[in-house]
């Protein structure tokens, strides 16, 4: 059962093959037997899921119940649960017990979706391999030795060892698109604005964005059908009309522009990693997609405006967490200033606080035109680079990661090397476009992920592009051999 | 530009995070590869360019003024740290 | 050495709205501590502001009300600083790109000529909250309701050369965003707040000197009174030989000194950057010309037609248009009587008077503009002389009916018929002997004598100029 995608559990519990509530229990005890190796969860809401399964299937025996009626899902712990913890993979949140529900959550609920628990991140999502957590690292269902990638590292991990055939996760500079490469499961991250930000902890506003994680695009077509739209508490939510995304899946690659950036496939790229793509790109030319060469020039600079750019909002972003209204409070604190300084140095880990002090140093008086300034111009150079390549193409294909999942433990030494595994997806976020992962092949045994760029607001092609692929290969099938 | 100690104290405390002194060095150090990285903008020229803050060229949306949020003070509260009367309670502020 | 001040204020105006500038919770002022703060108030993890549409017209309408550039596009910014009452740990203002430059306020000095003073700019911002120094076991109690209040800011240019300038350019201000109905002019509950940035230079000199930015003068009163004490206070640091330093200092109205704040001082690097929650404020043309259009008649406009059309002193304008319930209180009277000098007359001196005795509002008042109008049009038509439009408008400050009632139950006719003044006269005449052989000899001072007695008799109904007639054709005998 736990190996059926979203799209097959719905036609099973339409069927009345199964309830939800038994769907909902056998991933709870999936979740109780196995994660325990991967440490994919914070929080288990077992008596909040069978609940909801129990309504769900109340609903259905009324004939009330819609295509996500009891289907299960989990939730990364960025977005805020009402009554449950949100702990955003901080200790500074490891008692904040959010009052509210996140706009999606809040969307998935009404949908009637199942919630099974928490998914563990990277610290405020601020990592590439999930190793930031305050709750521990994250193993790679593929290797428990490899990092499974971050932030969203937990939700790629619970999706690709079958305790969740969907979770949701947010892409900054690739925390949705990377992990899912690096364990083998399907990630889209929308247009920034396509779905709303309200209840997701921010990271940094300007490039955050939540998104699917399932294991076909079938079901992230699905998923986005349920996360996407307008929300009026979202400044930067776009209104715009959401189609329906599941309907324009079968629509034919015939005469596809696919654009392949030279800069993506140089220097610093696994050559194993890079076979695979070129195989998989030769699969979309038998589909009968056209491969047109393209350059970004401004590639290599979307790391170093990057960490401008997203330091600087997450300096000023996490100043709330001061122990006065949530969260971790120091004891004792001798005056105003010791409260501070030593809820914030408690209460944040190492790399959050390194991520703090770039933004803050990036702002202050005398450094902002050189730091701050100068990444939002590069912001720009990037973005147009885009928009001329989008002239050509209709979509943009690279590897998601430079390689593949590495050990844990590899990188955690330098923050550098680690930020440079992001290579091939920040300038994606800089700009604002939506891009997928979807698995492509095999090096040594772990998953590589293929990254499909769009234009804005291009969701339906993403999808319909990956959908096509998912039809002649069985890439994102392949299950952990554990994890079966 | 390599960061300095001085420069890793003013930061951390301008940013309100006390930071052990056995880890300065560490932050120095990473602080300022962090930096090195960073400073690869300045080979490109951006005299010309108009800076980019947001990924869509969109404007403020206007809302009603309306009045749409009710009392929630216990059901905020009941995750304070520290409460009294209404108010949240701090370390005594001095003006 | 003759010492120049120099001054520029900031004033902070709290807009009328109903709800907060980025939340839909209420800015009603007095709720108990922490009901009217919403998760976005609060800054919860994950919450987002969406601005409101009223203070983005208010703030238009400020920006036409005082000849200023209103612009298209404007932007807000986050300023950082740690305080415990400001949750997010950043203020979203506005920096680079306000939404209101380069206006002007004119103000009228003491010898009568006009001075204009520039006004820089003025931005949005949200407010803070309130920190309660009230023991609480030696701890700060936090209150977060006013959190999220809209304000503008509205930052003058250094043009003021005295406490009396300031003064009377915040008088100005504070009657202008009353007028504009963007502010309730409250400074009690603090929604019209000024800080004032003090410096002085030998006179003559071009350069300015290092300033102290004046905090918590909110009311006309400190503010000449702060502003005059730190002049002194820098006037002896420079005599002395010293040197002024830059810094915020606290006004304290009980020892009126003024003090150093160290703790605002400290580490003031705000870092201001765009706020990438809120998008650009984009205003079309279009929406410039309805606020336009639904600017009212602005004070100097009133003041000018006061003065041209109704024939008012400038004092008296002045002092009429400061309080816009009175100018249109005044307006409605003087429209509906055809008499501005007497409708003038009545709104300053009796009804202001007994508004004050009462301490209530013109708004407020038992005597409404109609009733006085109807008043002053009985004393127009003769109905009513001086002395009993006093009688009624008495009995209509007490409730008791309108003018046209009130004379008719206190039966205040005058008497017209000339035979029953006769009357009055002749028994007046023939019990006064003396005083008739006194006008008869010479002594017209007398004559007063007479009219008074007559007036008194008949309880102040008779026509006086009737009366006049007719005494003097009876004591010429």
């Amino acid at each position: 059962m736990h190996n059926k995608t979203l799209a097959e559990l719905s036609a099973a519990l339409q069927q009345s093959e199964v309830s939800s509530e038994e769907l909902t229990r056998h991933l709870l005890q999936r979740i109780q037997s196995l994660d325990g190796k991967l440490n994919a969860l914070v929080t288990v809401t077992e008596e909040h899921a069978l609940a909801q399964a129990r309504q769900a299937d109340a609903l259905r025996q009324a004939g009330n119940a819609g295509p996500m009626t009891g289907l299960p899902l989990i939730h990364k712990d960025i977005f805020c649960t009402d009554g449950v913890k949100t702990s955003c993979g901080s200790k500074m949140l490891d008692n904040f017990i959010a009052p509210y529900d996140a706009t999606i959550v809040a969307k998935c609920k009404a949908a009637g979706m199942v919630m099974l628990g928490k998914s563990n991140m990277d610290e405020f999502a601020m990592g590439s391999s999930n190793e930031t957590s305050f709750y521990g690292p994250v193993h790679n269902p593929w290797d428990l030795d490899a990092v499974p990638g971050g932030s969203s590292g937990g939700s790629a991990a619970a999706v690709a060892a079958r305790l969740s055939p969907v979770a949701t996760g947010t892409d900054t500079g690739g925390s949705i698109r990377q992990p899912a490469a690096l364990c083998g499961v399907t990630g889209l991250k929308p247009t920034y604005g396509r779905v709303s930000r309200y209840g997701m902890i921010a990271f940094a506003s300007s490039l955050d964005q939540a998104g699917p994680m399932t294991r076909s695009a079938e079901d992230a077509a699905m998923m986005l059908n349920v996360m996407a739209g307008f929300d009026e508490r979202d400044s930067t939510s776009v209104e715009k009309a959401v189609p329906d995304y599941t309907q324009t899946l079968n629509d034919s690659l015939k005469g596809l522009k696919i654009g392949l950036p030279k800069e993506y496939f140089g220097e610093g790229m696994d050559q194993a990693v890079i076979d695979v793509i070129n195989t998989a790109i030769k699969q979309y030319q038998e589909l009968g997609a056209e491969v047109i060469e393209i350059s970004l020039p401004n590639f290599a600079l979307a790391v170093p405006a990057y960490y401008v750019v997203a330091p600087a909002e997450c300096s000023s972003n996490l100043s709330r967490f001061d122990g006065v209204r949530f969260g971790y409070r120091c004891e004792n604190p001798k005056d105003l200033q010791d409260f501070y300084e030593r809820s914030r140095g408690e209460g944040f880990g190492a790399e959050v606080k390194r991520r703090i002090m770039i933004g803050t140093y990036a702002l202050s008086a005398g450094y902002y035109d050189a730091y701050y300034l100068k990444a939002q111009k590069l912001r720009r150079l990037i973005s147009d680079d885009f928009h001329k390549a989008f002239e050509q193409v209709d979509v943009i294909m690279s590897a998601t990661a430079p390689t593949v999942a590495f050990k844990l433990g590899e990188k955690t030494d330098d923050p550098v090397t680690m930020y440079l595994s992001d290579i091939n997806t920040i300038a994606v976020n800089l700009a604002g476009l939506p891009g997928m992962s979807i698995p492509a092949g095999f090096v040594n045994g772990l998953p590589v992920g293929l990254q499909i760029i769009g234009n804005y607001f291009d969701e339906q092609r993403l999808l319909n592009v990956a959908h096509q692929y998912q039809q002649v290969t069985q890439w994102h099938q392949q299950s952990p051999q554990d994890f079966a | 530009m390599a960061l300095s100690k001085e420069d890793v104290v003013n930061i951390a405390h301008l940013a309100r995070l006390a930071i052990d002194a056995k880890d300065i060095p560490e932050y120095e150090k990473n602080l300022s590869n962090i930096l090195a990285l960073v400073e690869q903008m300045s080979q490109v020229d951006t005299t010309q360019v108009e800076p980019m803050a947001h990924p869509l060229d969109a404007v403020q949306r206007l809302r009603p003024d309306e009045v749409t949020e009710t009392d929630q003070r216990e059901h905020f509260q009941s995750i304070a740290p520290a409460t009294e009367n209404g108010l949240y309670l701090v370390p005594k502020v001095i003006e | 050495m003759e010492w120049e001040p120099v001054i520029g204020l900031e004033i902070h105006v709290q807009l009328l709205t109903n709800s907060k500038i980025f939340s839909g919770a209420s800015i009603a002022y007095g709720a108990p501590p922490n009901t009217q703060a919403c998760a976005v108030d609060l800054g919860l993890p994950g919450v987002l502001p969406v601005l409101n549409k009223e203070v983005v017209r208010m703030a238009v309408k400020f920006g036409l009300a005082i000849g200023a550039k209103v612009s298209t596009r404007s932007i807000f910014a986050r300023k950082n600083y740690f305080y415990p009452d400001l949750p997010k740990g950043y203020q979203i203002s506005q920096y680079e790109l306000p939404i209101v430059e380069h206006g002007h306020l004119d103000i009228e000095l003491e010898d009568g000529t006009v001075k204009r003073i520039g006004v820089t700019r003025a931005h949005l911002e949200e407010d803070a909250g309130k920190s309660l120094h009230e023991d609480f076991h030696g701890l700060t109690g936090i209150d977060l309701n006013r959190a999220g209040t809209p304000l503008l800011e509205v930052v003058s240019e250094p043009d003021l050369r005295s406490a009396k300038e300031a003064v009377a350019y915040m008088k100005k201000m504070h009657s202008l965003v009353q007028y504009l109905e963007i502010c309730d002019g409250n400074m009690q509950e603090g929604s019209f707040r000024c800080d004032a940035n003090v410096s002085i230079r030998p006179k003559g000199q071009k350069a300015f000197g290092t300033r102290a930015e004046l905090k918590n003068i909110n009311s006309f009163r400190f503010v000449e009174r702060a502003i005059n004490v730190e002049i002194e206070r820098q006037i002896d640091i420079l005599e002395g030989g010293g040197e002024v330093i830059q810094e915020t200092r606290l006004y304290d109205p009980d020892k009126n000194e003024t003090r150093s704040m160290r703790t605002k001082e400290e580490a003031n690097d705000y870092r201001y950057f765009p706020d990438p929650d809120l998008l650009p404020v984009v205003i079309e043309e279009g929406f410039i010309e309805d606020v336009k259009k639904s600017l009212p008649e602005l004070p100097d406009e009133k003041i000018h037609r006061f003065t041209q059309d109704y024939g008012l002193n400038a004092y008296d304008a002045s002092v009429m248009v400061a309080n816009r319930d009175m100018a249109e209180y005044f307006d409605a009277v003087a429209q509906a009587t055809g008499e501005p000098k007497a409708a003038a007359n009545w709104v300053m001196g009796d009804l202001t008077g007994a508004l004050n005795k009462s301490g209530q509002e013109i708004n407020d008042s038992p005597v409404t503009a109609a009733m006085l109008a109807g008043m002053i049009n009985r004393i127009k038509d003769g109905t009513l002389t001086s002395k009993t439009a006093k009688i009624v408008f008495e009995a209509m400050w007490n409730g008791e009916g309108e003018a046209d009632q009130i004379i008719e139950a206190k039966d205040l006719k005058p008497i017209s018929d000339t035979g029953a003044i006769e009357k009055i006269i002749d028994d007046i005449i023939a019990a006064n002997p003396e005083q008739v052989e006194q006008y008869r000899s010479g002594k017209e001072k007398v004559f007063g004598f007479f009219v008074g007695q007559v007036m008194k008799a008949s309880k102040g109904k008779a026509n006086p100029q009737q009366v006049n007639e007719l005494l003097k054709r009876k004591l010429a005998g």
